[in-house]
C-alpha cells in the first residue's frame, strides 16, 4: 500500500508543485497505520489523482491561454485606459478651475502697457540648434531635410554608426566630408524646443508674442554649432544672412534698434560679429565703423561662456564632460561605455572632437583668469554657502554643518581650482612646491617621439596615434593650468588643435592695437578684442543728426548662480590598455569631506551648471566696466544674475525660478528683464546690477590690466 | 468559495475525527481545487468587455509588430517593390541631371500660391488657448475638427479692413516649411527641393517667399512687410552667391504676387519698395510661372458668389464631411462663405480683361475647343471617332462667355432669344428672411428675395458684368477689393493713375519691368478639363441660405459634350484654363508689346496631362493639375536646367500641345 501511494506520490505528486506536498510524505505515514481509513484515502489519493490528471489535462491549454491571452488583455485594457484618459485629457479645458498658472510674465507686462518695440535677435547657443540633412550616404537615405540633431533624435536608435558619421566633421578642413551636407534648421524653430518637450527659448518667444512680437520683429540667428564661427560665414554666410536680417528689422521697424539676446555659446559667436560685421570686405562684413551703435541696441547675454567653460576640458580630454552634450541625458543606456562592445565614448569623442566649435568653450585668458597651480580668484569659495542656499528648506544632514558654515571652517580648505586637471586626488591638493615641476615646453620636446601603434588598425581618435609611455608622462606631470592645459591638448590631440588654433584664440592681449589682432581668430575672444570701438563716436553722430535721445549700446550679462558647477578635475589612467580606448578618466573615487567641494572626481564652483559664474560675470562686472582697453568706447554694462530655485512641485516642470543653464530660459525674471528692455527699458531703468554670488570679489582679485 | 469549502467537508466528514491533518489535507486541497475552479470561473464569466480589451489588445500587438517590421525595413524597399511591378522607374530629375553634372548656380526663389502657404497663430482669443505658433492652416487641420468655430474665427480677417480682426494675430509659416507639405503627405514644393537638392541647392541657395495668402498684395507688406523681406533676402542671395541673379517660381496665385512684387520693387518708396528702375534686371535671371492665372480663374467668380467652386479651398477635399451642407444645421457652407469673404487674396484672381478676353455673349476665344478630343487619346473608342469628325456641330453651342448661366437652355441659345433684365435698379431691401436666426451673416441676407429674383432674371453674365453682379451681392467685399485691385485693361499704361498698386498684379494694366535680359517662362499643364462656366439654379427658398447654386443636373447632351454637372469644362490643368495662363506669354508679352516695352523673352512650356499609371505612382510623374504639376520630371528638369544657368532657348523654346496661339490670336487686343 505504502509502496502504491509512495509511488504514486512520486509519480503524480513530484512534478506538480502542490502545496500540500511537504505534509504528505508524514500524513500518508500515518494514515499506513490505520487500515479502517482505507476507503477515506482512497478517496483522497484518487481525488489527489484525479486533480493532479485534470491539472495534467487542463494545464497545457490553460497555459496557453494565459501567456498570450492575458497578454493581450493586459495591453488591452492598459490601451483602453491611456485612449480613454487621452480622452479625459484632451476634453479638459486647458485650465483646470482649481490649478492656478501662476501668470506668465508676457501677460503681466502687457496689462502693465508694455508693446513691441525694439526687434529681437535669438542667437542659440551650442547644441541646441537643430541640424538637418541636406545630402547624405545611401545610408541615410529618406532622411532628406529631417532632423538629425534636435526633435527626437530617433535616429540614433536605429542606425546610430550611420548618424555619427554625418554629424562629423571633416577632420583636417572642419568643414562638411564630401557627400554630406548637414545644415542648421533655420527660423524659430530651430531652438525653440530641443527635443520634444524640452523648451529652449520657447517660453521667451511666447511670452515676447505676448506683448506684441511675431515673426517680423523676432529672429533666429540658427548657424550650424559644430563649425567655427568664421565657417560658418565661409560656407554658409551665416554672418552675412545675420547681418543683413538686422538691418532689415532695424529698417522695418521704423528704425528702431535691434535688442540682441544670445545665449551660452551664442554670446561669443555674437561677440564674433560684432567684430566681423564692422572689419572691411575679404575678412569681415564691410558693415564700416559704426554698424554696432547704428543698429543695436543692447546685447543680453544669457549664461554668457565669456571667458570658457571648464567643462569643455574633460570633455575634450576624456569625453566625460557632464552634460555639455546633453546626449548622454537623452540616451544613458547607449552611452555607458562599452555596451556591446559599441565604445560609445569613444565614438562621441570621436565625432565631438571634429567640431572646431567645441575649441571656442576653452577657457580664456590662462592662468590670469583662471588661476595657477596655488591660487584663483575663485578659491575660498564655500561650497556650503552654494548648498546652503540650494538646500535650504532641507533637514537631511545639511544642517549639521551649518555651524561649520559659521565658523568659517571651509577656507583652511582652500581648494585649488586652479589646477584644472590633476592626476589624482593628493596632488590636487598638494602646495606647488610639491609638485614634480615638468617644464611644459620640455615636456612637449620629449614626447615629441611618438610611435604609432599601428595594431589598432584605423584610427579614431588621436589617442591612438600615442605611445603608452607617452600618457604615462601625461599623467606624470601630476597638474595643468588653463595655461598648461592648452599645451596639454596640443600634445594629445595634435591635428584637432592646429585646425582648432586657426579659428581660435584663448590668450590675453598685452595691446590690443597691434595688427594682428585685426586676424579673426582672435575676434571671439573677449580679452583679445576691444568692443565696439566705435559706439560712442557714432552715437555722437546719431544725437548731431535725428536721435536727439539716443541710448547708448548697453551689454547685459544675465545668469543664473546658486548651482555647484564643474570647474577642476582629477583624473586617473584607465586602467585597460585597450585599443580605441580614451586612457584618462575622471576619477570618480576624489571625494573630498561632506562639505568640500571636491565630489566625484570634480570640483565645483558657483555656477548655473555649465558656466562657471567667474566665466560668465567677469566681462560685465570687470573686463568692460567703465571705459577699460577692452571697452574704449565705454559701453554701459551690467550684471543681472537670477539665485537658482529647484522646482517646487513636479507640477511646475523645470521651474520658473531655475538658474540652470537652460533652465533659466524659463525664469521668470529674466525673461521681464529681456521683455522690458525688448519694450524699450535702460539697464538702469530694470534696476542696474543684481548680484548675488561673489564676482565683485572674484573679480578684483584678478589682476588683468585694464 | 464557502460552498465549495463545505462540500469538500461533507466529503471527508468520516475522517473528521481521525485525524486533523486529514482535515487540513484535505481542506487545503479544496482550497486549492476552489481557486483552480475560481480560474475555471473567471475564464466561464471572460465577459463582453475582457473579449473587448483581448481583442484591443491584440490589434495593438499586431500593429506594433508592423510598426516595428516597418521601422525595421530598410528605407528603399518600397523602392524594390514597384520597381519588381512596373519595372524600373527613371531617375528622379534631379539625378539624372547631377549625372550630367549640372551644379547649383543661381539661387532660387518659391512663391507659393494661396491655400498652399502654412498660417501660425501667434496671438489669439481664450477658445484659441494652447495652440501658440501652432499651424491653423496646413499640417494636419487637427483644429478644424476639434473646435470648428473658434478656427473660423481665427482665420477670417476683418470685414472692414481687410487685416487682423482685433485680438488675433494669425502670420505665415515662414522658411521652406512654409508650403513643402501642405497636409502630411500631400507635397507641393517638396519634391522640387528634394530634386534641386541633388544639383546642390541648401537653404541658403533657397528662399520660400512665403506670405499671408489671405490678405491683398499690398497689406502684406503694410502689416508684416513681406514685400521688404522678400526685397532684402534676394539681394542678400545675390550678394552671397557671387552676384548670381535669381530665378524666381511662381506658382498659381504666386504669380500674381510676384507681378505685384516686381512693381512694387521699382516703385519710389512711400508706397513701393525704391530699388529702383533696374532692381529687376539687375537681381532677377529669370520668372518661372507655374500654373499662373495671370488672367484669373473662374473658378474663382463661383467660390466668390456660391462657394462651390470645385476646390479653391482645398479645404473641402480634406473635410468632405463637416462641409456638407446641413450636418448638424451648422451651415458649414455659411461659414465657409463668410470666412473666405474676408479674404482680400481671392479678390485678385476674379477674370482679369473683360469680354475682351474672356468672350462676350455669343463668341469666346476657345469657341470652336473640343471637349473629346481628349478623351480621344484616352480610350481610342471608334464612336468617338466617329462624333469627333462632326464635333462642330456640338461645339457650336458652347458659349464660354457666359461665366454664369440661369438654366441650362438660357446657357446654350442664342443670345437673341432671351431678353435680360437689368438688375441693377432691382430694390434691394425687400428683406423677408427673418435676420435674427442666421447666426452667420453674409451679405445675402441683405439682398432680400427682390434682390435674389432680379440677379437670376438678367439670365447671363459674362466677365465683364461679372464684376456689376458680384458688387451687386456682396458691394462691401467689393467695396474693399476695389481699392486692392483692378480688373481691367489699360488704354494708355501711361496714364499716372496706373502707378497706384492696384493696377499691379493685372498684366493687362502694368508694364514689365525694364530687364531685357530677362525671361519669363510660363509653365502649366493642359490637358485636365477646367472649370470655365457656370450653369446656376436659384436655391429652393429657405432661411440663412446661400440663394444660388451650380444647377448640378445641367448636363449636355451627349457624352462628349463640355458640360457637366453644371459646369462647362476648357482645356486647362484643372484649375486654371489655358488662356489665363498662357495668354500673356502667347501674345500680350510676346515681343516688344506695350505691355513688355523692354523685350522680355517669353516662353511657353505645356505639359500634357497624363495620370498616374497606378496606385504606386501616388500623384503621378507626368500630372498636368494644377498642383500635382509640381511633381511632374519634365517640369522638374526645365526648373534645374534653368537654374543651373540654362537659358529658355536651351530648354528648346516653346512647348505646346494645346491651341493656345489659335485663342489668342482671336482675342482683338491692342498691343
Amino acid at each position: 500500500m505504502a509502496s502504491i501511494l509512495r509511488f504514486r506520490k512520486l509519480c503524480y505528486m513530484e512534478p506538480v508543485k502542490f502545496r500540500t506536498f511537504d505534509e504528505s510524505p508524514k500524513l500518508y505515514q500515518k494514515l499506513d497505520k490505520k487500515a479502517d481509513d482505507n476507503n477515506v484515502i482512497l478517496t483522497a489519493n484518487s481525488v489527489l489523482e484525479t486533480d493532479t490528471k485534470k491539472k495534467k489535462c487542463t494545464k497545457k491549454p490553460s497555459k496557453e491561454w494565459r501567456c498570450v491571452d492575458t497578454c493581450c488583455w493586459m495591453i488591452g485594457c492598459l490601451c483602453t485606459t491611456w485612449w480613454f484618459l487621452l480622452f479625459l485629457y484632451h476634453c479638459f479645458p486647458a485650465t483646470l478651475p482649481g490649478f492656478q498658472v501662476p501668470e506668465s510674465p508676457g501677460v503681466r507686462l502687457k496689462r502693465d502697457g508694455l508693446t513691441a518695440n525694439h526687434p529681437v535677435v535669438l542667437v542659440p547657443g551650442f547644441v541646441t540648434g537643430g541640424l538637418e540633412l541636406w545630402e547624405g550616404r545611401p545610408c541615410a537615405e529618406g532622411l532628406f531635410r529631417k532632423r538629425l540633431w534636435g526633435g527626437s533624435f530617433t535616429e540614433i536608435f536605429k542606425r546610430p554608426s550611420c548618424w555619427l558619421e554625418h554629424l562629423s566633421l571633416d577632420n583636417e578642413t572642419g568643414l562638411d566630408p564630401p557627400g554630406i551636407r548637414v545644415r542648421p534648421v533655420p527660423g524659430l524653430v530651430a531652438a525653440d524646443y530641443f527635443a520634444t518637450g524640452y523648451f529652449v527659448w520657447a517660453v521667451l518667444i511666447e511670452n515676447l508674442a505676448k506683448i506684441g512680437y511675431e515673426g517680423k520683429n523676432l529672429y533666429m540667428a540658427a548657424y550650424d554649432w559644430r563649425l567655427s564661427f568664421q565657417n560658418t560665414e565661409i560656407r554658409d554666410q551665416a554672418l552675412s544672412r545675420l547681418k543683413s536680417k538686422i538691418e532689415l528689422l532695424y529698417v522695418t521697424n521704423g528704425y528702431k534698434k535691434v535688442v540682441v539676446v544670445p545665449h551660452s555659446m551664442g554670446v561669443i559667436y555674437f561677440l564674433h560679429f560684432l567684430k566681423w560685421v564692422e572689419t572691411p570686405p575679404p575678412m569681415g562684413g564691410g558693415g564700416g565703423p559704426g554698424w554696432c551703435a547704428k543698429h543695436i541696441k543692447a546685447v543680453m547675454n544669457i549664461g554668457p561662456a565669456f571667458l570658457g567653460v571648464p567643462k569643455t576640458v574633460s570633455n575634450l580630454f576624456s569625453a566625460e564632460g557632464k552634460d555639455i552634450a546633453y546626449l548622454r541625458a537623452m540616451a544613458p543606456g547607449v552611452l555607458d561605455s562599452e555596451i556591446l562592445g559599441l565604445q560609445t565614448l569613444e565614438h562621441v569623442m570621436r565625432v565631438s572632437r571634429t567640431w572646431d566649435s567645441v575649441i571656442s568653450l576653452m577657457p580664456k585668458g590662462g592662468e590670469t583668469i583662471w588661476g595657477n597651480l596655488d591660487s584663483s580668484p575663485d578659491e575660498g569659495h564655500a561650497c556650503q554657502s552654494v548648498k546652503k542656499g540650494q538646500y535650504a528648506p532641507s533637514s537631511n544632514g545639511m544642517n549639521a554643518n551649518h555651524t561649520d558654515i559659521n565658523t568659517g571652517f571651509q577656507v583652511k580648505e582652500t581648494v585649488k581650482c586652479g589646477r584644472i586637471i590633476s592626476f589624482g586626488k593628493a596632488e590636487s591638493e598638494l602646495s606647488s612646491s610639491q609638485i614634480p615641476n615638468l617644464d611644459t615646453e620640455e615636456f612637449l620636446r620629449s614626447s615629441s617621439s611618438k610611435n604609432v601603434n599601428s595594431s589598432c588598425g584605423e584610427v579614431w581618435t588621436e589617442y591612438d596615434e600615442m605611445s603608452r609611455e607617452s600618457i604615462r608622462k601625461v599623467a606624470e606631470k601630476k597638474v595643468y593650468t588653463a595655461r598648461t592645459l592648452l599645451d596639454l591638448l596640443r600634445f594629445v590631440a595634435p591635428k584637432m588643435m592646429q585646425r582648432a588654433e586657426a579659428h581660435f584664440s584663448h590668450g590675453i592681449a598685452d595691446n590690443l592695437d597691434d595688427p594682428k589682432y585685426a586676424h579673426y581668430k582672435y575676434w571671439s575672444n573677449p580679452l583679445e578684442t576691444k568692443c565696439c570701438p566705435e559706439v560712442t563716436n557714432s552715437v555722437k553722430w546719431d544725437i548731431c543728426l535725428r536721435l536727439p535721445d539716443a541710448p547708448d549700446m548697453e551689454i547685459h550679462c544675465l545668469y543664473g548662480v546658486g548651482i555647484p558647477t564643474e570647474r577642476s578635475y582629477v583624473y586617473k589612467l584607465s586602467p585597460t590598455n585597450k585599443c580605441k580606448n580614451i586612457p584618462f578618466r575622471i576619477d570618480a573615487s576624489a571625494n573630498g569631506d561632506e562639505n568640500s567641494c571636491l565630489k566625484g572626481g570634480v570640483y565645483f564652483v558657483d555656477g548655473d551648471d555649465s558656466v562657471p559664474v567667474l566665466s560668465a560675470g567677469f566681462m560685465c562686472a570687470k573686463g568692460w566696466r567703465g571705459r577699460t582697453r577692452f571697452n574704449p568706447s565705454g559701453i554701459a554694462t551690467y550684471v543681472r544674475e537670477y539665485k537658482h530655485k529647484p522646482p517646487t512641485s513636479l507640477l511646475e516642470g523645470r521651474g520658473i525660478e531655475s538658474g540652470a543653464h537652460v533652465d533659466i530660459m524659463g525664469n521668470v525674471a529674466l525673461i521681464e528683464d529681456v521683455l522690458r528692455v525688448a519694450a524699450g527699458a535702460s539697464g538702469a531703468e530694470i534696476g542696474g546690477d543684481q548680484i548675488y554670488s561673489d564676482i565683485r570679489r572674484m573679480s578684483e582679485r584678478i589682476n588683468l590690466e585694464l | 468559495m464557502s460552498f465549495l469549502r463545505r462540500r469538500k467537508g461533507s466529503e471527508t466528514s468520516k475522517s473528521q475525527n481521525s485525524d486533523s491533518h486529514k482535515q487540513e489535507k484535505s481542506k487545503r486541497r479544496g482550497e486549492d481545487e476552489s481557486k483552480r475552479k475560481g480560474d475555471e470561473e473567471k475564464i466561464r464569466k471572460w465577459s463582453c468587455l475582457d473579449s473587448c480589451c483581448w481583442f484591443i489588445g491584440c490589434v495593438c500587438l499586431t500593429w506594433w509588430l508592423l510598426l516595428f517590421l516597418y521601422n525595421a525595413m530598410p528605407a528603399s524597399l518600397p523602392q524594390y517593390v514597384t520597381e519588381a511591378i512596373t519595372g524600373p522607374l527613371p531617375d528622379p530629375p534631379g539625378l539624372k541631371l547631377w549625372k550630367e553634372g549640372l551644379k547649383a548656380k543661381h539661387p532660387i526663389v518659391f512663391v507659393p500660391g494661396i491655400v498652399t502657404g502654412g498660417l501660425e497663430l501667434w496671438e489669439g482669443h481664450q477658445c484659441a488657448d494652447g495652440l501658440f505658433r501652432k499651424r491653423l492652416w496646413g499640417g494636419t487641420f487637427g483644429e478644424l475638427y476639434k473646435r470648428p468655430l473658434c478656427w473660423v474665427e481665427h482665420m477670417s480677417l476683418d470685414n472692414e479692413t481687410g487685416l487682423d480682426p482685433s485680438g488675433i494675430r494669425v502670420r505665415p509659416v515662414s522658411g521652406l516649411v512654409a508650403a513643402d507639405y501642405f497636409a502630411p503627405g500631400y507635397f507641393v514644393w517638396a519634391v522640387l527641393i528634394a530634386n534641386l537638392a541633388r544639383i546642390g541647392y541648401e537653404e541658403k541657395t533657397m528662399y520660400m517667399a512665403a506670405y499671408d495668402w489671405r490678405i491683398s498684395f499690398q497689406n502684406t507688406e503694410v502689416r508684416d512687410q513681406t514685400l521688404s523681406r522678400i526685397k532684402s533676402n534676394i539681394e542678400l542671395m545675390v550678394a552671397t552667391n557671387g552676384g548670381k541673379k535669381v530665378v524666381v517660381i511662381p506658382h498659381s496665385m504666386g504669380v500674381l504676387y510676384f507681378l505685384h512684387f516686381m512693381k512694387w520693387v521699382e516703385a519710389t518708396t512711400p508706397m513701393g519698395g525704391g530699388g529702383g528702375s533696374d532692381w529687376c534686371a539687375k537681381h532677377i535671371k529669370a520668372v518661372m510661372n507655374i500654373g499662373g492665372p495671370f488672367l484669373g480663374v473662374p473658378k474663382a467668380v463661383a467660390g466668390l458668389f456660391s462657394i462651390e467652386a470645385k476646390d479653391i479651398a482645398v479645404a473641402r477635399a480634406f473635410a468632405p464631411g463637416v462641409l456638407n451642407k446641413d450636418v448638424f444645421g451648422l451651415q458649414t457652407l455659411q461659414h465657409i462663405m463668410r470666412m473666405t469673404r474676408t479674404w482680400d487674396a481671392t479678390m485678385s484672381m476674379i477674370p482679369k480683361g473683360g469680354d475682351t478676353i474672356w468672350g462676350g455673349l455669343d463668341w469666346s476665344p476657345e469657341g470652336g475647343y473640343n471637349c473629346n478630343a481628349k478623351k480621344l487619346k484616352n480610350n481610342d473608342t471608334c464612336t468617338a471617332c466617329q462624333n469627333g469628325n462632326g464635333d462642330l456641330a456640338s461645339t457650336k453651342k458652347v458659349n464660354y462667355g457666359r461665366f454664369i448661366s440661369f438654366g441650362k437652355d438660357v446657357a446654350e441659345a442664342h443670345s437673341s432669344k432671351f431678353e435680360r433684365m437689368d438688375f441693377r435698379g432691382a430694390v434691394k431691401g425687400s428683406n423677408l428672411v427673418n435676420k435674427t436666426r442666421c447666426d452667420v451673416w453674409t451679405e445675402y441676407h441683405e439682398m432680400g428675395v427682390g434682390g435674389v429674383k432680379a440677379v437670376a432674371d438678367c439670365k447671363v453674365y459674362t466677365a465683364g458684368s461679372i464684376l456689376d453682379l458680384l458688387q451687386f451681392v456682396a458691394p462691401r467685399l467689393m467695396a474693399r477689393g476695389g481699392a486692392q485691385f483692378s480688373y481691367g485693361i489699360a488704354d494708355n499704361l501711361d496714364d499716372p493713375k496706373y502707378s497706384h498698386y492696384k493696377y499691379w498684379s493685372n498684366p493687362l494694366e502694368t508694364k514689365l519691368p525694364n530687364a531685357p535680359n530677362m525671361e519669363i517662362y510660363s509653365m502649366y499643364g493642359v490637358g485636365v478639363p477646367t472649370e470655365r462656366a457656370y450653369v446656376y439654379k436659384l436655391t429652393p427658398a429657405s432661411e440663412c441660405y446661400i440663394p444660388f447654386q451650380i444647377d448640378s443636373s445641367a448636363d449636355g447632351g451627349s457624352v462628349d459634350s463640355c458640360l457637366k454637372g453644371g459646369v462647362l469644362s476648357v482645356n486647362g490643368d484643372e484649375t486654371v484654363p489655358v488662356l489665363s495662363a498662357g495668354f500673356m506669354g502667347a501674345k500680350g508679352w510676346r515681343g516688344k508689346t506695350r505691355f513688355n516695352p523692354s523685350g522680355i523673352r517669353t516662353y511657353i512650356r505645356e505639359y500634357d496631362h497624363a495620370p498616374p499609371a497606378n496606385l504606386l505612382e501616388g500623384r503621378g510623374s507626368q500630372s498636368g493639375a494644377h498642383v500635382d504639376i509640381m511633381g511632374n520630371f519634365a517640369l522638374i528638369e526645365d526648373i534645374l536646367r534653368v537654374a543651373a544657368g540654362a537659358t529658355g532657348e536651351h530648354l528648346g523654346g516653346d512647348q505646346v500641345y494645346s491651341d493656345i496661339f489659335k485663342w489668342s490670336e482671336k482675342i482683338d487686343l491692342q498691343l
